[in-house]
């Protein structure tokens, strides 16, 4: 964007939220995210930037494109690739980026494997970015310090120059464990100068994953009868304290294999005349039977 | 004497910002651009080579003026040409093809005509460009 001679004398917001169409991205961000209140509230704070930045360059009191680079940091599972979608949208919307996709990568995508193939491999991946979102998932991993011959740094380099030139083409969200994301930014200080929006997500309370159970299985057609939530309800308190949690992907994960027990719970009696009901409920039953009560071991994995 | 190849090649040569706007209708169709180069400007060669691979799955026509940028920075004294595939079922060709980039000065083409049988006459055409052998031309 670039400066213009003023066009307008005055701006009212209520136009520009509106005719951005940005109230409804948030909104749905609000309905559809539980919890997450920080992460919510800082989303705003740069959405009304952005607004207040388009009114100036509206207004001709433009300085330079903002720096929108961002940094999630926070456990896995607790929404950092939906946020950055939505993230992907307000941009968009409010015309910081031309098109709006999101390109989500992690190390493999960036990094070759031998001299001269990691070059192409990440410019390949910021020419699918361009004009949209690069989400760079576990981007600690990209730096290898017990390695000085990793690769990686050539691709750190080459996003750097990116990020710097082309911030009106681009925008780059880093996402990871807050710990390891805070060794990654030590030893590459281009990175966090770079980078103007942190934002940490916080662990999910109990409370707020049984809703986001909730809110999954409705979105699947299903739901808990009372005693089966008042299990779930037990499931995560016993599974928040068991090794490789992992938020709401744990608690998707843990859906996936209650369905598939009703279902094996239904085909067991073949001759029973189903309804609706019957096929759209989960029983306690269903729940109980996970080795999280009997052993106190996760079934699958995290 | 300046080849006319392609699409738009009787305009004047295309600004990068009007490349990119060409680029970006390419791309809204959902064709795939890539960059090819040579240095024989005979209108029969088809052999021209291939910059990388076509690039499927962009959004953005910035991200094909990057690659064109880094064609020039290596063979910016030859011809550049870009197409756009359409890979759509019935289509299947290309679409839409231009030169991007052409050499400082174009010397042109030699008319040579062959006294033929029963007073026929022959004719054929190479580039003056030609006489130097592949990679050293219009240096």
């Amino acid at each position: 964007m670039t400066s213009a001679e003023p066009s307008l004398k005055s701006v009212r917001l209520r136009d520009e939220i509106e005719g951005s169409g940005i109230n409804e991205v948030l909104e749905q961000l609000d309905r559809e995210l539980i919890g997450l209140k920080p992460v919510k509230t800082r989303i705003r704070e740069i959405a009304s930037l952005l607004l207040v930045e388009r009114v100036r360059q509206k207004l001709g009191l433009t300085g330079e494109v903002p720096t929108l680079h961002m940094s999630f940091t926070g456990n896995p599972g607790t929404g950092k690739t939906t946020v950055a979608m939505r993230m992907a949208d307000i941009l968009h919307r409010l015309g910081f980026v031309r098109r709006g996709q999101l390109i989500s990568v992690t190390r493999d995508d960036l990094v070759g494997q031998y001299i001269g193939h990691t070059a192409p491999k990440t410019r390949e991946v910021l020419k699918r970015a361009m004009g949209g979102v690069l989400f760079i998932d576990e981007a600690y991993y990209l730096y290898r310090p017990e390695n000085e011959r990793d690769y990686g740094q050539e691709a750190i380099e080459i996003l750097l120059q990116v990020m710097e030139n082309q911030r009106e083409d681009l925008v780059v969200i880093l996402a990871g464990y807050a710990s390891r994301m805070e060794t990654f930014f030590t030893s590459n200080p281009g990175f966090r100068s770079r980078i103007a929006h942190h934002i940490d997500f916080p662990d999910y309370g109990e409370d707020e994953l049984a809703s986001i159970a909730g809110l999954m299985l409705q979105q699947q057609n299903y739901s808990f009868s009372p005693e089966a939530e008042a299990a779930f309800g037990r499931y995560i308190a016993l599974r928040r304290q068991q090794p490789l949690f992992s938020n709401a992907r744990s608690i998707r994960n843990a859906l996936d294999r209650a369905r598939l027990r009703q279902a094996n719970r239904l085909v067991a009696d073949l001759d029973r005349a189903l309804t609706a009901k019957d096929i759209m409920t989960i029983e306690p039953a269903d729940i109980l039977a996970s080795r999280v009560f009997t052993q106190g071991t996760p079934d699958h994995g995290p | 004497m300046r080849i006319t190849q392609g699409a738009f090649s009787f305009l004047p040569d295309l600004t990068d910002r009007q490349i990119q706007a060409q680029v970006q209708y390419c791309l809204d169709k959902g064709w795939a651009v890539n960059f090819e180069y040579t240095d024989d400007p005979h209108p029969r060669n088809v052999y021209w080579e291939m910059w990388g691979m076509p690039m499927f799955d962009l959004k953005d026509a910035k991200g094909v003026m990057m690659e064109l940028a880094e064609c020039r920075k290596h063979h910016g004294d030859v011809y550049i040409r870009l197409s756009a595939f359409d890979s759509s079922h019935g289509w299947e060709s290309v679409r839409l093809s231009f030169i991007v980039n052409r050499p400082a000065t174009e010397p042109g083409f030699r008319l040579a005509r062959a006294e033929l049988a029963g007073r026929r006459i022959g004719y054929s055409t190479s580039a003056y460009a030609a006489n130097q052998p592949e990679g050293q031309r219009y240096k």
